[in-house]
């Protein structure tokens, strides 16, 4: 017999043990080094002047009388900056869709960036922004996504032709088929309104131009992937130019912390200025309006197709995006949920037409869970929604339609195989831990009173590790199939061991991921490794903390890295110990002659042979104690076939979300009374890591479903740039979320674990929707648009069409 | 440019700086002090909390000039002498009430505040205590419990 | 987001700031600053001098005279909530406070500076309203009393004069069996109200309602009083029913305007679900 799968007592030292987050160390004491916190000599301080015209020509900028204001150091227009670089990179093969840090000529959304100020102070440097002089010419906008694609619509990037940026439909597996033999269909329509991570820390950049080493310096509150490689390009200097520090602390991102305008700027005034170290650091203001700050901003058009059991054969979907003025890497947040696109169902097909226009709004940056939250809340409403058609219980329709446990790794229609997860077991523990039949008694007690109540269930995937082949499917010139993660490890000759990564942390605690690895994979106390951030020329290759991957991609570098140096130590130990490798025992850093456990060779001795006693080492091998692995993400490499079919991402972590909320039916105002959660990412490397990500996933996903937008005036102006009009939860709008861990551990990586960072969002909007929606449907009455504003509930139940 | 001398976590400091400046620009950048952070820098998110004259507020809703004469603590007052953690920020540690940390030192501020009340706060009083002090990262959850585990430590201590 | 630049002046006494007032072009008042400041930094307000009150003791301080519990103006709200004196004579103002921003900006933002500053959702002036409190101003050349009914102009607008500081405001006492109501809707807890309705009844031994206050905020230019409900309250025991009857007579006295957080119509409906509501909290 097998030892089960589910086992939740690892067999560990070190690993799914609660123990200490090393971050927590320093952060908890207020001793970050967030990039605010670092000061160099002779700094200049940038301040941007925004647009206030949604889309306007620009006839004239005169900087005059801000130049002659003492303490300013230059004046930078878009015409200047665009002469001396080169466009920001897109993604998508539109040449004509050009994207500089500063608009040229024409400005497209309100809040974009036409001219910056270097002074001695942010004070002075905003003084002399309002002496700045430019003459508008304001033009017709276009806002609405679905208007955008009316051919008379304005068009955002006149070059282009078009605001459609991309329009492709997929068709993976007997789509056709599937609607023929299913016995009913159902057609929806489900709204995302555009919304955000929103970290309490704003992004900033600090860049200081090393003229006697050629190399520019960049501390930024940063995480994207290629971002030397952007700015290199950009600025038109070789990459080995670029020196990217990674041990700035990052104060939240969740996806967002792109800001490669805002290097771009710094990075060019630098040089511009002889090497004086510029920084930018946003304003809230600058942030939400014309930062790289908004999320997805989608319409679904969603057709699924089942039978009167509730089993679902096949789904029709039509996913509008609008990626805003300039598109970056949103209009990507459209093909990622490929890679999980029929959730943990059985469903047989799919039909996805993914749209992404351009429109005059501040554009979309990736956010958590690269566009599958949206897209989970979408199958879940589906799902819901026949399950009332048929008078079906939305559990039960659910267990009905689970890929079962053992039959995985499952391929999905869209060619992903998912590595394992046992979607009954987990819901199971939801249910328990909820106590689903106490929630219905109290739902029902309230509906007794006359009040509204319901539950809210989703059962929703995180696909975890990255492999973004969907950006092959989109543009086939992205032939790359390489995605990887380095990890370094240096064992000195006192036995102190030294992890290096190549990437920023903004809160997943990588330090105490690597620590906590290399710990387990050599025995040794991870409270005693330290673990260093490499900057860009001295690190390894890195994708950088997106994708959920640390823990799968990080986890696996740093487990290699550390067996390559156990490798090393058990040939010193087999030469010095006079046996071959296989009759030794490792046990906590010390290798036994296991015929003769006296004979022994502690860790110390081995650290001091290696470094220091050349003589004692196997011919041949290098002496020190350094290695370096560099893992590719497994399942990955392969170019999609001639059906689209492909592998995106590996490891598919799972959740079951409960909630149970109460409408004011006076207000529209939604209390939620409880919510619990069952999660499963595999084996969990530390326990307070995931929990604090998975109940912080909750709170923004309840952000999301409740409050948080980002709204434009029919007219483009921008009307949430404060946090006193963009709404995020307050200690008071999060319940207590009571939560479990269930463990199926992914074959495919190191120790089991799976990705956990984008965590309880992509489950609690779906859940609070399919709540609200309980609520209702005891008025007949359904909302498919996120945020579910008080508003527009009251509006629902009092009949007022017009709010 | 005014003069400002204040106390701050019990020690006595000067600088000068231009009226417009506010408390937290000058905490910051002209004593050096960079535990409390910038968030919003129009009241809202409470990440630049710090104790004016016993009572917890926002550093950037009041110019520097105003603090002239008070006394301020900050987190880095939440230290030991010796630099080491004080009680809150060795339990926000424990409890991992914290990801990114950005939030944390105003949470903690916060946290002192209460603490200060009640070493056993119900759970009205913690949401009460922080509910002007966002966080992005942990739904809360965690920094409650290191509010707790802070209050009972302080109590089996006293 | 920096305040443009200003001159300071940190007042030492009452006739110090409107000494101080009555000599500078363009200046602004700093009472607590919580409004003011932001509006500062985002370069809406920018006066040319800044004449700070909070050092002046003898405008805080709360005293019960004369049948009114006079509140200093530069009261912390914080210190007005936690005053027993305010929680027993005056009640609705106790409970607006309550729902006042958060810990740290009541214990900053001042009685008198939310008054003076009459944003059209906010609980004090909500509260002076209700109970048509007296609102007292000085300047260099005299003083003079307000009630709070005539005080507002329009939205951040009221008769006070720039070379005018109010000095306190004076809530009526009500003696007597009391209740109050106030009821609040925010998008979440400490936001602005998008409408907030406050009451306060005085019943007699009969359970019959003798005197009722009651007044709209969020849902006009300024809060607004409710003359109607009360009128049909006074003389009555109250009952659910009633509650709900009497609640549509606030309907024809507001006008309220969309804004992003909320539409008229619905501001509208929910101020006659708040004021039912608040007229059975203060009579429950």
């Amino acid at each position: 017999m097998t030892a089960p799968l589910d086992s939740h007592a690892p067999n560990t030292r070190y690993v799914a043990r609660k123990r200490r987050v090393t971050e927590d160390k320093r952060l908890a004491a207020g001793r970050g080094n967030f990039v605010q916190d670092i000061v160099l000599p002779g700094m200049l301080h940038v301040a941007v002047l925004a647009s206030p015209h949604p889309r306007a020509k620009i006839l004239s900028i005169d900087t005059s009388a801000a130049l002659a204001l003492p303490g300013v150091a230059a004046v930078l227009t878009g015409a200047q900056l665009s002469a001396a670089t080169n466009p920001l990179y897109g993604g998508l093969p539109t040449p004509e869709v050009k994207w500089y840090p500063l608009a040229v000529d024409l400005t497209r959304y309100a809040g974009e960036w036409v001219a910056v100020v270097a002074a001695t102070s942010r004070g002075l440097a905003e003084d002399a922004i309002e002496l700045i002089a430019v003459e508008y010419e304001s033009l017709p906008c276009i806002i609405d996504p679905e208007a955008a694609l009316l051919p008379d619509a304005p068009l955002v990037h006149p070059g282009h032709k078009s605001n459609v940026l991309y329009r492709q439909t997929f068709t993976w597996g007997p789509v056709a088929d599937d609607f023929a033999k299913a016995e009913d269909t159902l057609t929806f329509r489900a709204r995302w309104n555009r919304s955000s991570t929103v970290p309490i820390e704003t992004f900033g950049a600090l860049a200081r131009w090393d003229i006697g080493r050629e190399i520019i310096e960049i501390w930024a509150s940063i995480q994207m992937p290629n971002y030397a490689e952007q700015i290199a390009a950009s600025l038109r200097i070789p990459l080995n130019s670029v020196k990217v520090h990674h041990d700035v602390d990052v104060g939240g991102s969740y996806g967002v912390k792109r800001g490669i305008k805002h290097t771009i700027i710094v990075a060019h005034l630098s040089r511009m200025l002889g090497g004086v170290p510029v920084r930018l650091i946003e304003d809230r203001l600058d942030n939400m309006s014309g930062g790289d700050a908004h999320g997805p901003d989608r319409i679904f058009d969603t057709t699924v197709a089942f039978d009167k059991n509730g089993s679902i054969r096949s789904l029709k979907i039509r996913a509008l995006d609008d990626a805003g003025a300039y598109p970056g890497r949103g209009p990507f947040q459209l093909g990622k949920p490929i890679a999980a696109l029929v959730g943990p169902y059985t469903i047989n097909s799919v039909e996805y037409e993914a749209i992404s226009v351009t429109t005059n709004k501040t554009g979309q940056v990736p956010v958590r869970g690269f566009g599958q939250s949206p897209t989970n809340f979408m199958i879940e409403t589906a799902v819901d929604k026949v399950a009332r058609h048929l008078g079906l219980d939305r559990l039960e329709i659910r267990r009905r339609n689970f890929i079962a446990p053992n039959a995985f790794p499952y391929e999905i229609p869209t060619g992903t195989k998912y590595d394992s997860g046992n979607y009954p077991a987990v819901l199971d523990k939801g249910i328990a831990l909820a106590d689903w039949q106490h929630l219905t008694l109290r739902r029902d007690a309230i509906r007794k009173e006359g009040r509204l109540a319901g539950i809210g269930v989703a059962t929703c995937l995180e696909p975890g590790g990255g492999n973004n082949m969907f950006e092959y499917l989109m543009n086939p010139a992205a032939e790359i199939t390489t995605f990887m993660e380095g990890c370094g490890i240096r064992v000195d000759s006192s036995g102190r061991i030294t992890g290096i990564m190549g990437t920023t942390t903004s809160g997943q605690g990588h330090e105490t991921l690597v620590a906590t690895i290399m710990g387990e994979e050599l025995e040794r106390e991870p409270d005693d490794i330290r673990v260093l951030h490499a900057d860009s020329l001295a690190g390894l290759p890195t994708r950088s903390p997106v994708a959920s991957r640390m823990a799968i991609m990080l986890g696996g570098a740093a487990a290699g890295a550390a067996r390559k140096i156990k490798d090393k130590l058990i040939k010193i130990a087999a030469h010095n110990l006079g046996v071959g490798e296989s009759e030794l025992d490792y046990d906590g850093g010390t290798f036994f002659d296991r015929a003769n456990p006296a004979r022994k060779l502690t860790w110390e001795q081995l650290c001091i042979i290696a470094h220091r006693q050349y003589h004692k080492l196997p011919a041949g091998l290098e002496p020190g104690l350094q290695a370096e692995y560099v893992w590719q993400v497994p399942g990955g490499g392969q170019l999609p076939d001639a059906q689209d079919k492909v592998q995106l991402y590996p490891c598919f972590s799972f959740q079951a979300h409960f909630a149970l909320i109460e409408i004011d039916p006076g207000t529209g105002k939604v209390s939620i009374l409880d919510y619990a959660l069952a999660h499963d990412c595999g084996t969990v490397i530390n326990p307070d890591i995931v929990r604090g990500m998975i109940i912080g996933g909750v709170a923004h996903g309840i952000g999301a479903a409740l409050y948080e937008q980002f709204t434009y005036a029919p007219d483009g102006q921008f009307m949430s740039a404060t946090f006193a009009d963009y709404l995020m939860p307050s200690v008071f709008e999060v319940p207590f979320v009571r939560d479990v861990e269930h463990c199926t551990p992914s074959p495919l990586t190191s120790h089991g674990q799976k990705g956990s960072g984008e965590g309880g969002y992509l489950g609690a909007p779906a859940c609070i929707a399919s709540a609200v929606n309980d609520a209702l449907s005891t008025r007949n009455l359904c909302l498919d648009s996120l945020p579910m504003h008080m508003m527009k509930i009251e509006a629902l139940l009092n009949g007022d069409s017009q709010t | 440019m005014s003069m400002i001398k204040l106390t701050v976590n019990g020690v006595a400091r000067s600088a000068s700086a231009e009226p417009r400046m506010s408390l937290l620009d000058f905490l910051r950048e002209n004593l050096g002090l960079n535990a409390t952070h910038m968030g919003c820098e129009h009241g809202v998110c409470g990440a630049c909390s710090v104790i004016l004259d016993g009572a917890p507020v926002r550093s950037c809703l009041l110019f520097a000039v105003q603090a002239d004469g008070h006394a301020i603590t900050t987190a880095e007052g939440l230290r030991k002498d010796d630099g080491t953690p004080g009680v809150i920020m060795d339990s926000f540690m424990e409890a991992h009430g914290l990801q990114c940390g950005y939030c944390t030192p105003g949470m903690m501020i916060a946290a002192h505040a209460l603490l200060e009340q009640t070493t056993s706060p119900s759970d009205d009083e913690i949401h009460e205590a922080i509910g002007g002090n966002l966080c992005r990262c942990t739904g809360y959850a965690q920094i409650v419990e290191a509010i707790r585990l802070a209050g009972r430590r302080m109590k089996d201590a006293s | 987001m920096k305040a443009a630049s200003f001159d300071y002046i940190r007042a030492t006494s009452l006739d110090h700031a409107l000494s101080a007032l009555a000599e500078s072009e363009d200046a602004i008042i700093l009472a607590g600053g919580q409004t003011l400041v932001p509006m500062m930094a985002m370069r809406l307000a920018r006066p040319a001098t800044l004449i700070d009150l909070n050092e002046i003791s003898e405008l805080a301080g709360i005293t019960n005279r004369d049948g009114y519990l006079s509140i200093g103006t530069m009261t912390r709200q914080a210190a007005a909530l936690a005053s027993t004196e305010v929680n027993a004579q005056t009640p609705l103002l106790a409970k607006a406070l309550s729902f006042v921003g958060h810990t740290q900006t009541r214990n900053r933002g001042t009685v008198g500076g939310s008054i003076a500053h009459g944003d059209p959702s906010a609980e004090i002036p909500l509260a002076a309203i209700a109970l048509n409190a007296e609102i007292g101003l000085a300047s260099r050349t005299g003083t003079r009393t307000v009630t709070a009914r005539d005080f507002y102009t329009g939205p951040l607008s009221s008769v006070r004069r720039t070379d005018e500081c109010l000095t306190e405001i004076r809530f009526p006492i009500w003696s007597g069996t009391v209740g109050v109501g106030f009821q609040e809707i925010s998008p979440r807890h400490g936001d602005f109200a998008i409408v907030a309705v406050a009451a306060q009844l005085e019943f007699g031994a009969d359970k019959v309602c003798r005197r009722a206050s009651i007044a709209v905020g969020g849902a006009s230019a300024n809060p607004v009083h409710a003359a109607e409900v009360e009128a049909a309250l006074v003389g009555k025991r109250i009952d659910p029913r009633l509650a709900n009857e009497v609640s549509r007579a606030v309907d024809p006295i507001l006008s309220p305007t969309d804004d992003l957080h909320a539409t008229a119509a619905y501001r509208r409906r929910v101020a006659r679900v708040l004021t039912e509501r608040a007229i059975l909290e203060a009579a429950a």
